[in-house]
């Protein structure tokens, strides 16, 4: 359960996508603890408007967040962190983006659309990041560069195929957004 | 609070509001306990100061007794929300009974020693 003692500098990943897409499914495939969950408050405005004060009402709700973890070296650990994409929950990408090293966005291709919010968010918060297009299971292989164009994707954010259920291929994933992030140092 | 036959209750169920397991104290500051700081229990503090402690602030104390972990996985393991997880640890180490170390800062220069260290790590644990 604990940290190898060496372990002293902690990095952290954003796996992010919509609902369903698979945020989980990657974590568990190469997290080497059983992902964990934390809650988050967030607060919501709720449905309607209050009549008597005319101010918006607001409620505080939690949010289960899952995460993995994966020591790299003797000094060095990885955490990911499965980011709800939906504008509401946007006071957790605020810790979240934080000191993240990049994101790795995933995408149903046969749900595009719902990747825009996720993107937007993404940006905003001024993540780098690359875009893995999961596969599943009885669909077709989507061509990569109709992904990219349907996303409106910058021509140098990488694109990659993922199957999330598959160690390597997360592995890959994320191998590509490292890469990402360090030739735009250069 | 008297150690009695009610002391095996779950304390920590939606029961006991969070402000009072808060002890009406504010969140630490944005950039305090984050996710991946990692923390854990001086040595020989547990025992010395677990009388002391409200029955969340020692279950996070028992947790992080024998090595490190990150804020994340102390909020994951104590099913504690995050929030209430990092006024414990302000406090807890206020007391002088956690060691904390904060994620190193983002400079480039470091970055990029950083960011091949991930993909170091990445490649030779996967093969990829």
């Amino acid at each position: 359960m604990y940290l190898d003692p060496d372990v002293s500098n902690s990095v952290k990943i954003l796996i992010v996508g919509h609902f369903g897409v698979g945020k989980t499914t990657l974590i568990s495939s190469i997290s080497e603890i059983e992902p964990l969950q934390t809650e988050e408050e967030i607060t919501e405005a709720s449905e309607g408007f209050d009549d008597l004060s005319g101010t918006p009402n607001k409620t505080t709700t939690t949010v289960a967040m899952d995460f993995g973890r994966l020591t790299l070296s003797e000094t060095l650990v990885l955490y990911l962190f499965g980011t709800p994409g939906q504008e509401r929950f946007k006071e957790m990408w605020e810790a979240l983006s934080r000191g993240a090293l990049g994101a790795l966005v995933l995408v149903d291709p046969t749900r595009l659309h719902e990747s825009f919010a996720v993107l937007d968010l993404v940006e905003r918060f001024g993540l780098t990041y690359a875009i893995g297009v999961n596969h599943f299971e009885g669909t077709t292989e989507y061509p990569l560069d109709e992904v990219r164009e349907a996303l409106n994707l910058a021509a140098d954010t990488p694109i990659v195929h993922c199957d999330v259920r598959d160690q390597t291929s997360s592995a890959r994933s994320l191998i590509t957004l490292v890469q990402h992030l360090m030739s735009i140092l250069d | 609070m008297s150690d009695g036959p009610d002391e095996e209750l779950e304390l920590t169920s939606p029961l006991v509001p969070l402000f009072v397991i808060a002890k009406g104290r504010d969140l630490p500051a944005d950039h305090e306990y984050e996710h991946t700081a990692l923390v854990t229990a001086r040595d020989g503090a547990s025992a010395a100061a677990a009388r002391a402690l409200s029955p969340e602030a020692r279950k996070v104390m028992d947790l992080i007794a024998d090595g490190f972990l990150s804020v994340a996985e102390v909020s994951g393991h104590t099913h504690l929300p995050l929030g209430i997880v990092r006024i414990l640890l302000a406090q807890l180490e206020e007391d002088g009974l956690i060691l904390v170390r904060k994620p190193i800062p983002r400079v480039e220069r470091v970055e990029r020693e950083l960011l091949s260290a991930v993909l170091d790590g990445l490649r030779t644990k996967f093969g990829a």
